[in-house]
């Protein structure tokens, strides 16, 4: 794996990553993120829908707590889960959680951790997480790692605790993944804890930085857990541990504005979970991703952007009365159940060119909500991944063209 | 298959060629092929969103979508033709909104056929307290608890809102299971209301109407009910009132007479069938269309249809069972994935359903062209042996009533 690196401005690492995986047919622009999973499956969506879509995120992103149940039937196939889920033309990274939903505190041992699949808890020792990296046949993966430390009030002890266990972890992965033939041609990814103790940060990261690992997973940052400012105060202490050549991949954070001030303290990889987090509630994201084009450089660069709107989406202000809003929406995105949009006979984004904004209205989508109808995931999904995928390929151009202080304020407006 | 059809037809004007059955009515029937044996036919069936080959099956979308399947996922099925719900779209997002989005091929961005049912059977079935006058439909909305009055008038104002392809008359529906004075009163009332639907539909020109065969399962009341309905002019008829629980023996000879008393130039339609093994019956009794909400339903519990049967994905035995659902399938999920994989999914996502869903609505499509190309090439006896040695494992197992139904257009199974 290699991460070449284009340009560093103001903290931000505007590169690519490539030989992902051993034939490097794939290669990954960063800022950027995975395409996220449940079980190999982008959620709702079918390999035909979902390849309505262009310039998809070339590593997806699978997670031990939909797989750890397959295990058998994965030693079984032999192949890996990329073959097992029919999936061809992309490279795979396998992670612990699935960011998208909270696990249950206080399951951690010092030698276990525990995933939730559909049957339950499933406790995984290293051999047993080693075991099933095996099976799964990822191109990179996280180590097993102690991430309990992103509830607030998590004392200095537990905290500390958790760095240990996570390298005590990475060095025992580290000893099986060299003896397991399976994971000859996979990279193993460092995890980076300490909660929000700075010491305790920088202490993992100096540490994991000394093991031979391919690059960091930035772990217990999720968007409950704590202030952007404490996150970037964090993080800024984190990336300066790290090699400049090893891509960071934060876990648990989506939110457009968190990805903007994640990216200025050095991250360079994002999980895809906030577009489906936006679907399920039943809303579309709608917020402005554009970059205005410099006279100057007008024409020069292919834009991968849309056009500035005349007419800016409208973004949900909370009412007084009338429908509330969903649990954890936030302003980038509009709220498709709200019966403003019954008549509403318009694309959910002016100009977007996924299939469901080329196809539908905002009036059916509501339409499809109000009758719990299956094809609203399905379309909402669509819409929501292209204008994610939109959105960081808005960001990347920012950055080449030293534009994100416009394009900051674009999307924060 | 394809020399023998009719280019494309995107609206009335293009029908020009064909001629027409019912004046004014934009719908043409070309009759591509009769077995010699039995009642099956083959057909073209031109209708102002293009043909549809027949017999057919068509999948219904009962809130203007197909179960999480996109519109292009359909035509890439090949499906001509979809049902709607009255019943369901007229009370959201309502005729009114629907209308404003150029009708339901609009607001669900269909290019091809639709067919709309009246809403009465919804009613009746879905709804309590509901009571059937002279006038109409009367029920309780469960939306809002007001009393709505659903009358043949405004079964196809609703209709004419919704622009479907092929409307349908209401009825006044029995349960085929009930007997008695009932069931000849719902009979007449049918043919009276097939009248006043007749007079009500504001886009002849574009819509066309289907009057329904009611009369249970009697068969003096079956028949009159056909002498008096053939006589109006209507572009097209379905058989009503059956597929409610009633007997095989009772369904099938309800099914036959009907045929055996329609207009050879028009469609016939058998509502709510869609086991494979009644479609294949029924094709070789003489209808055309049918419609079901049983495979796209089913397909939603983890039940893939196969030629020997089904398959239900979430059972353990199929956990490392590294084949498609069914190896000679070519539908999108069969050619990716495996019902281990598809087993996996299940637990985690909707998706699986999606999978499931297109399988069946490509077996069911499949089937019914498989069916249609054997009867154009004069050898549907032999496919419907053929598909019932495969579909049970002996003889034996092969249900009287579709051997008797079989042997009256006779086609004798080994
Ligand atoms: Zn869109
Ligand atoms: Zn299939």
């Amino acid at each position: 794996m290699k991460l070449e690196l284009s340009k560093v401005v103001q903290g931000c690492r505007l590169g690519l990553l490539t030989a992902i995986e051993q034939t490097a047919q794939h290669s990954l622009d960063v800022p950027g993120c995975l395409l996220f999973t449940h079980c190999a499956t982008v959620p709702h969506l079918t390999q035909d829908t979902l390849h309505t879509l262009s310039n998809l995120p070339a590593v997806t992103q699978v997670t031990l707590n939909c797989l750890a149940e397959h295990h058998e039937v994965l030693e079984e196939f032999k192949e890996g889960v990329r073959k097992f889920a029919g999936l061809h033309d992309t490279a795979l990274y396998c992670s612990l959680h699935d960011s998208a939903t909270t696990n249950p505190a206080g399951h951690i041992t010092n030698k276990t951790v525990s995933v939730w699949g559909s049957g339950g808890r499933m406790e995984l020792t290293v051999a047993k997480f080693m075991a099933l990296q095996a099976a799964i046949k990822p191109d990179f993966y996280q180590s097993m790692a102690d991430g309990e430390t992103w509830q607030a009030n998590t004392s200095r002890k537990r905290v500390r605790k958790a760095v240990d266990r996570t390298l005590a972890h990475l060095d025992e992965c580290l000893i099986l993944h060299q003896k397991t033939q399976e994971l000859k041609q996979a990279k193993i990814f460092g995890v980076v804890e300490g909660g929000n103790i700075l010491e305790e940060r920088v202490r993992s990261a100096r540490e994991t930085a000394k093991r031979p690992v391919a690059g960091f997973v930035l772990d217990g940052f999720q968007s409950a857990a704590m202030k952007q400012d404490l996150r970037s105060q964090l993080i800024t202490a984190v990336t300066a541990e790290l090699p400049q050549e090893k891509p960071r991949l934060l876990q648990g954070v989506g939110r457009p504005d968190e990805v903007i001030a994640c990216v200025e303290v050095g991250v360079d990889l994002f999980e895809g979970f906030f577009p489906f987090q936006v679907t399920e509630r039943g809303c579309a994201l709608c917020f402005d991703c554009t970059v205005t084009t410099d006279p100057e450089t007008a024409g020069t660069s292919p834009s991968t952007v849309l056009e500035s709107n005349e007419e800016r989406p409208v973004v949900e202000e909370p009412k007084e009365n009338g429908d509330s809003c969903p649990e954890n929406m936030t302003r980038f995105e509009m709220n498709l159940n709200d019966k403003r949009y019954r008549e509403d006979l318009r694309p959910l984004v002016e100009g977007c060119s996924c299939y469901c904004c080329k196809n539908h209205t905002r009036a059916y989508i509501h339409h499809l909500l109000v009758t719990n109808e299956l094809l609203a995931g399905v379309l909402l999904m669509l819409h929501n991944t292209a204008h994610y995928l939109r959105f960081f390929r808005a960001l990347r151009e920012a950055l080449a063209n030293d534009r994100l202080q416009d394009f900051k304020r674009r999307v924060l407006q | 298959m394809a020399a023998v059809e009719s280019g494309t037809c995107e609206g009335p004007a293009g029908m020009s060629a064909v001629k027409r059955l019912s004046h004014a009515a934009p719908l043409a029937l070309r009759i591509l092929a009769e077995c010699p044996v039995s009642k099956a036919r083959a057909c073209v069936l031109t209708l102002p969103h293009g043909p549809v080959n027949t017999p057919v099956f068509m999948p219904v979308g009962t809130q203007g979508t197909m179960k999480g399947i996109t519109v292009e996922q359909l035509e890439e099925l090949g499906c001509q033709i979809c049902l709607g719900n009255t019943y369901h779209l007229g009370m959201r997002p309502g005729p009114e909104l629907i209308e404003k989005a150029s009708g339901l091929h609009g607001f669900m961005n269909w290019r091809r056929n639709l067919l709309t049912d009246s809403g009465g059977f919804q009613m009746v079935s879905l709804v309590e307290l509901s009571e059937v006058t002279e006038e109409g439909v009367m029920f309780r909305s469960p939306y809002d608890g007001k009393e709505i009055l659903l009358t043949p008038e405004q079964s196809i104002t609703i209709q004419n809102s919704l622009g479907s392809d092929i409307m349908m008359q209401l009825d006044d529906v029995v349960s085929s299971t009930v007997t008695g004075p009932r069931v000849e009163e719902a009979m007449h009332r049918s043919v009276r209301w097939l009248d006043r639907c007749i007079a009500a539909n504001k886009n002849p020109d574009r819509q066309n109407l289907f009057a329904i065969i009611q009369g249970g399962l009697n068969a003096d009341l079956r028949k009159a009910c056909l002498d008096e309905m053939t006589k109006r002019d209507v572009p097209g008829f379905a058989v009503g009132g059956l597929s409610g629980g009633e007997e095989k023996d009772d369904f099938w000879k309800m099914v036959t007479l009907s045929t055996d008393h329609l207009p050879r130039g028009k469609p016939r339609y058998l509502m709510g069938v869609g086991y494979a093994v009644d479609l294949v019956v029924c094709v070789a009794l003489g209808c055309d269309m049918f419609d079901c909400v049983f495979p796209t339903r089913t397909a939603r519990f983890g039940s893939a249809l196969v030629p020997w049967g089904s398959l239900q994905i979430k059972q353990k035995q199929y956990a490392k069972d590294f084949q498609p659902i069914d190896p000679d399938c070519q539908c999108a999920t069969c050619k990716r994935h495996s019902r281990a994989y598809l087993h996996a999914l299940f637990k985690s996502d909707t998706a699986a359903m999606h999978h499931i869903t297109i399988h069946n609505i490509s077996y069911q499509l499949t089937l019914m062209r498989s069916v249609r190309q054997s009867i154009i090439e004069q050898r549907f006896p032999e496919f419907v042996r053929s598909f019932m040695r495969r579909m049970f494992p002996s003889s034996e197992q092969y249900p009287s009533w579709a051997v008797d139904a079989l042997a009256s257009v006779n086609i004798a199974l080994d």
